[in-house]
């Protein structure tokens, strides 16, 4: 049985369609990703979820519960990470913990070995209040709140959002380490470069989801020929290759561009053409598509 | 159960915390009651007067004499003329102005009668009434001093009603009686109400009433949780405040003081229960404030602490019957100076009962967990 089953919800805010017709599913025991840029519907999908929006149409089930109906059941299977830190400032680290923990009927003992790995972390910081931590700490403490009742399904809305380049990878780890407890996460984040480390991903956008499938068959949705191309003069080249009679698509990608072609283009193709155009230095070269290239193609075509 | 006492145990724990909100709410309260009841006194004193005298006469002297030589008035000194009365009134360095007219002496000996003219500032109508009524206590006592000399009969001998007011429960009309039992619940509203609403929207506002509504926890267990503990810091409140009214203000406690506590904790019952509608109607904390400032100021103009309620206009009476401040100020005087028992404030206390029931019903139904 899947553990979240989502089946034509729909919810607006006024005229704002934030979430519009969305249908997918999560397995149990699966890492999946909802990643979108900001303002996609994620967090308003969340909050449907976890029982504090009602949805205006569609159902959905968490752990065998609807969301609607069984709300007061659901709420004790399920963990729940806002995207902002919202723990109380003034207490301390074990107090906050103690304090979600005896909420859900149970205690920090019981489900330890669930948070442990992550506790031991804090364990130096037990009596400093929550609001004196650093970011990644305040993470770190929001996660083990919410794991400390021993959910079936764990909710992170964009848990790395505005945390620096290593909490982020610390914090995926650990998210790795939990499937061996059996949990279900659905985790929403804004940066695709994360994408590979859920099982599934699923990209959203406008209140759609455009795509589902695993990071690799995400990047094989791209069918075309891509080209990462470089030459001194940037700016001109973008220019150039986006007049270019071959071209569908050109994006800025760090220090190359991206070049999306019709089919039968080869970079000798392009190289042809760059020097037609006086660019120096030029080099163009076939690559694989990432998620990234899947997702701007996707969002380009709908 | 179990929960909603860890629930208080965690506000007590932050409120206990919060240091110089902890000294506040305990030092506010005694500090508004001592300044307030010295403040609001309504006695009038340093009334300046000003004499325009066009007769230079004993009389006029002796008139004049008769407010240079009392407490309430300051005299201003002696004015040539009219149009210089009106300078001094305009520029405020004269509350009242006493024209006496020429040949007033005259007029009094040989018409039996005289007039005179008393130019009062009106800036402040209350004030300007009571030196109006100084001052004519003292004119009529002239006059009667006057007429005994002229007619030359005794005074006393003159068939004269006399009138000798006794003051009930408020013998020597001190106003600290008067104002501290008043005052004392009025404080409470500011820990019950204030406090409260800007507890529950600060939660809103840091997310952690969004966690809270992710758990298991019920919607009475939340409000339970929220509503002891402000309860009982508004008892203790309540206790010093009492103290400080009985001790250093010397109010008789007439009435049963059980009786007192029992309408402290229903009152309270009602300021967390209107804390709580507002909250439930606020998002941030600046609205929660603006909200309890206005029905606060609203409560205390209309309530009666300040001026009695019989004199307000008609529509102020219908603002009043859902006044709760009105019928606790009423009981605390009528049970502190009077003695009443729980017999003679049963309206009070039905009203205040429906008033507190209605807050809660009403803020429980407007806190949805689920919006």
């Amino acid at each position: 049985m899947d553990a979240i089953v989502i089946e034509r919800i729909s919810k607006s805010f006024g005229e704002t369609k934030a979430v519009n017709d969305v249908s997918m599913s999560v397995k149990t025991g699966e890492l999946f990703g909802l990643i979108g840029p900001d303002g996609a519907g994620k967090t308003t999908l969340f909050k449907i979820l976890v029982t504090l929006l009602r949805p205006d149409a569609g159902q959905a089930t968490v752990a065998g519960f609807d969301v609607v109906k069984d709300y007061r059941r659901l709420r004790t299977m399920i963990g729940y990470m806002p995207g902002r830190f919202s723990l109380y400032p003034d207490l301390s680290v074990e107090e906050n913990l103690t304090f979600f923990a005896t909420v859900f009927g149970t205690t920090i003992s019981a489900n330890y070995n669930l948070i442990r790995d992550i506790y031991v972390q804090l364990e130096p910081f037990k009596n400093r209040r929550a609001g004196a931590l650093s970011g990644g700490m305040k993470q770190k403490l929001a996660l083990c709140c919410a794991l400390i009742h021993k959910p079936d399904v764990l909710f992170l809305d964009e848990p790395t959002t505005g945390v620096d380049a290593v909490s982020r990878k610390e914090f995926w780890e650990m998210l790795q380490r939990l499937k061996i407890h059996g949990l279900t996460m659905l985790v929403s984040t804004p940066y695709m470069d994360e994408a590979n480390q859920c099982d599934r991903i699923a990209l959203m956008q406008t209140g759609q989801i455009l795509a589902i499938d695993t990071p690799t068959g995400v990047e094989q949705l791209f069918d075309k020929p891509l080209f990462a191309v470089k030459a001194t003069e940037t700016y001109q080249l973008i220019q150039d290759l986006r007049r270019a009679p071959f071209t569908e698509t050109c994006y800025a990608f760090g220090e190359y561009l991206h070049l999306t072609t019709h089919a039968g283009v080869t970079p000798e193709t392009v190289n042809r053409y760059l020097i037609m155009h006086q660019h120096q230095h030029s080099e163009v070269k076939p690559i694989q598509a990432g998620i990234e290239d899947s997702f701007m193609a996707l969002m380009q075509h709908g | 159960m179990n929960r909603t006492l860890f629930l208080i145990e965690k506000e007590f724990k932050q409120i206990f915390r919060n240091s110089v909100l902890l000294r506040m709410m305990i030092a506010a309260p005694v500090l508004q009651l001592i300044l307030l009841t010295y403040a609001a006194n309504f006695e009038v004193k340093n009334l300046t007067i000003a004499v325009v005298d066009g007769d230079h006469t004993t009389y006029a002297q002796r008139l004049t004499g008769k407010f240079r030589y009392i407490d309430n008035f300051q005299f201003l000194g002696y004015l040539p003329a009219y149009k210089s009365a009106y300078r001094e009134l305009l520029a405020g360095r004269a509350d009242l102005v006493l024209v006496i007219p020429p040949h007033f002496e005259r007029d009094l000996g040989k018409q039996n009668g005289a007039s005179l003219q008393l130019l009062v500032s009106a800036i402040d109508g209350s004030k300007a009434g009571i030196a109006t009524g100084y001052a004519q206590t003292i004119i009529r006592n002239f006059n009667d001093d006057i007429r005994a000399e002229i007619v030359s009969i005794e005074p006393g001998s003159r068939p004269v009603l006399n009138v000798e007011n006794q003051y009930w429960y408020n013998p020597r009309l001190e106003y600290k009686t008067f104002m501290v039992p008043g005052i004392l619940f009025e404080l409470l509203i500011l820990v019950g109400g204030m406090i409260a609403a800007l507890n529950i929207v600060r939660e809103k506002e840091i997310g952690t009433q969004e966690q809270l509504n992710v758990t298991p926890i019920k919607k009475h267990e939340f409000i339970l949780g929220k509503l002891t503990p402000f309860v009982l810091i508004g008892l203790v409140q309540f206790t010093m405040g009492l103290l400080v009214g009985i001790f250093l203000f010397r109010i008789p406690a007439e009435g049963s003081i059980m009786l007192m506590y029992g309408f402290a904790f229903l009152f309270l019952l009602l300021c967390v229960g209107l804390g709580l509608l507002i909250s439930a109607i606020s998002d941030t904390q600046q609205q929660a404030m603006f909200a309890v400032f206005f029905c606060l100021v609203l409560f205390i103009l209309l309530s009666g602490l300040f001026s009695s309620t019989e004199n307000m206009p008609q529509w102020a009476q219908y603002v009043n019957l859902v006044n709760p401040l009105r019928y606790i100020i009423e009981v605390g005087r009528n049970v502190m100076l009077k003695g009443s028992s729980f017999r003679d404030v049963q309206t009070q206390f039905f009203a205040l009962l429906i008033i507190a029931s209605s807050l809660i019903g009403l803020a429980s139904w407007r806190y949805r967990k689920t919006v």
